[in-house]
């Protein structure tokens, strides 16, 4: 059915098999989106890992397909964010209809000057395929699919893991288990550990076509079309002209029966009308809950993506969530292995990144809300926004089909230093993501070094401390206005490009106070 | 913080009062709640200010 050409990855014998046991200082359960950049991003910094997955192919079904800025941004790092762009649709515009009306035009992307759009729709199989080809060619990466783990034994010092392959089991020992193994993760089944949230009963029929016209680039989103008029329709495109049409069924719908081709053609046929032709490339109808773990970090294993917190997929959030979280840990994870930073500092990752899935599932649940309304004053309110957006500019900011994935803020990180001087009027404050603008010929984030950075405005020369990169931007740019740089400001910013501490001038003391803090050998 | 104002500041309460109610003679239920939604977003954003409008909420659920 679907027109991509899933390729099997080998399966190689593992080493344990044949009684070559090894401690290993991080084994990854799951080669979904999250585990192989977290792999990729570990091999950088010059961690080893194993990552293990159940299956030897890449995702079935297109699944997530907005990867947003700051996850190609991570990707770049690796090299294959501009594959993804190449490969993928490249869209900032969105469009919101009632009826037969287009009421509300969005951009998501305000301002130009990024290296990378707002967004790009890629299906999430070329994603894990381009960063599989990478993990395959990097020694430190020892892929293993068809290796299932079936038990995970906690120990003192390590994890002990039961692994099932084809050729028989065998126990893996790991200093360190990264679960990214899913929404149903089994890691977290085996360990016992609650998952607790919010179900939603609304049922969604996801048809992936492809479709021989000329097709929007837009993300469109209807509320009562004349072609479904009871419920909503998005239209977002993929890449190789395929399509996501995505139906709201309401709860009541037989999900077996709405699966069936001359049904969902049925819908198709109303919505494109009688000369469109498609062939189909997935199906599937689907409800969601929006959940989160108490903690991220349990002993030596950690969770990330949707095996930690899981959101509904209004917003995109749900895969590039998984990469920020791989995103935040990768680092942590690194100095930790390596002895650089105290194990507490791994505290630091579930405190980031839960606020960040509170964030996420709080912005989810919203649209979640105005898409599905759950009781008659709310389904009032809803419509009134919709009624008054042609008329009333102020009404189409209340309209939400999804508030899509931006990075998310992480005020108050024992990591940070706050703000001492007082004169700041804009710029990213500690705890948000950096921005990226032009510099010279190219762009800021190409400057960057793989850890710390030291991001300095004006003519002086600074000397950053050891390990970390020290960025001069000179001339009177772009990059002075979204930094509300004044000669002599500087930014230290950290491995996931958030910014940790700032200041008016540069003080080298206080530049290593703040790294310290930042890499939790210090929280004064 | 300007405070949710408890004194008249209408010069003509009855005429507005009853304008009020005028607008929902004839509706449904079910039409009066989408005209009382319209009305108040109206309302909201011309007020624009955000503790103004919880404070109007809290006292409102508090009756």
């Amino acid at each position: 059915m679907s027109s991509y050409e899933y390729r099997r990855y080998p399966c190689r014998r593992a080493p344990e098999l044949d009684g070559k046991a090894a401690r290993r200082a991080v084994v990854i359960v799951g080669a979904g989106m999250a585990g192989p950049t977290l792999a990729l991003e570990l091999a950088a910094r010059g961690v080893p890992s194993v990552v293990l997955d159940e299956d030897d192919t890449v995702s079935i079904g297109s699944r997530s397909i907005c990867q947003a800025k700051h996850s190609l941004e991570v990707w770049d790092r690796f090299g294959v964010s501009q594959r993804m762009v190449d490969k993928g649709i490249t869209w900032e515009q969105g469009e919101v209809y009632l009826h037969d009306q287009a009421i509300y035009r969005f951009n998501l992307q305000p301002e130009p000057g990024h290296k990378f759009p707002a967004f790009v729709n890629l299906q999430q199989y070329y994603v894990e395929e381009y960063l599989y080809e990478r993990c395959l060619a990097d020694p430190a990466i020892d892929m293993r699919f068809r290796n299932k783990v079936v038990g995970v034994a906690p120990q003192d010092d390590h994890v002990a893991v039961e692994v099932e392959t084809p050729d028989g089991r065998y126990t893996l020992e790991a200093d360190w288990l990264v679960a990214c193994d899913g929404v149903r993760s089994p890691v977290r089944h085996m360990l016992g550990l609650p998952f607790e949230g919010e179900v939603f009963h609304d049922q969604f029929l996801i048809a992936d076509i492809r479709l021989l016209d000329d097709l929007p680039k837009e993300r469109r989103f209807w509320f009562y079309p004349p072609f479904h008029p009871t419920n909503s329709v998005l239209l977002h495109r993929q890449a190789d002209n395929v399509l996501r049409v995505d139906f709201q069924l309401g709860r009541d719908a037989d999900a077996e029966e709405e699966k069936k081709t001359e049904n969902v053609d049925r819908r198709l046929r109303l919505m494109f009308g009688p000369e469109a032709r498609w062939e189909h490339e997935w199906t599937s109808v689907y409800t969601f809950t929006c959940r989160m773990m108490q903690r991220f970090v349990q002993g030596r294993v950690i969770f990330a993506g949707d095996a930690a917190h899981v959101v509904s997929p209004f917003g995109a959030r749900g895969g590039n969530g998984a990469i920020a979280d791989v995103d935040n840990l990768g680092w942590k994870l690194a100095l930790v292995v390596a002895g650089k930073a105290p194990m507490a500092l791994l505290d630091s990752y579930c405190s980031e990144r839960r606020a960040a899935a509170r964030e996420n599932i709080l912005n989810s649940t919203r649209s979640t809300d105005f898409i599905t309304p759950k009781f008659p004053a709310s389904r009032a309110f809803r419509d009134a926004a919709l009624t008054l957006a042609p008329d009333f500019p102020f009404a189409r900011a209340l309209i939400n089909s999804g508030r899509l994935s931006v990075p998310t803020q992480q005020p108050g990180s024992p990591l940070d230093t706050p703000d001492g001087d007082d004169d700041w009027v804009g710029g990213p404050r500690p705890g948000r993501a950096m921005l990226d603008a032009p510099v010279g010929n190219g762009w800021l984030i190409d400057g960057l070094g793989r850890d710390f950075n030291l991001l300095t405005f004006g003519a002086d020369r600074v000397e950053p401390p050891d390990g970390v990169t020290g960025i001069a931007v000179g001339g009177n740019g772009l990059a002075w206005q979204r930094y509300d740089a004044r000669p002599g400001t500087t930014y230290l910013i950290r491995p996931d490009r958030y910014i940790t501490a700032r200041w008016r001038s540069h003080d080298p003391a206080a530049v290593t106070a703040a790294l310290a803090r930042a890499t939790g050998r210090s929280h004064t | 913080m300007t405070a949710l104002r408890r004194t008249l500041n209408l010069a003509r309460p009855d005429d507005v009062y009853n304008a009020i109610v005028d607008a929902h003679k004839g509706l449904t239920d079910e039409q009066c709640r989408d005209f009382d939604a319209r009305l108040i977003l109206l309302l909201v954003n011309h007020i624009g200010d955000e503790a103004v409008i919880r404070e109007a909420l809290k006292e409102a659920a508090a009756k």
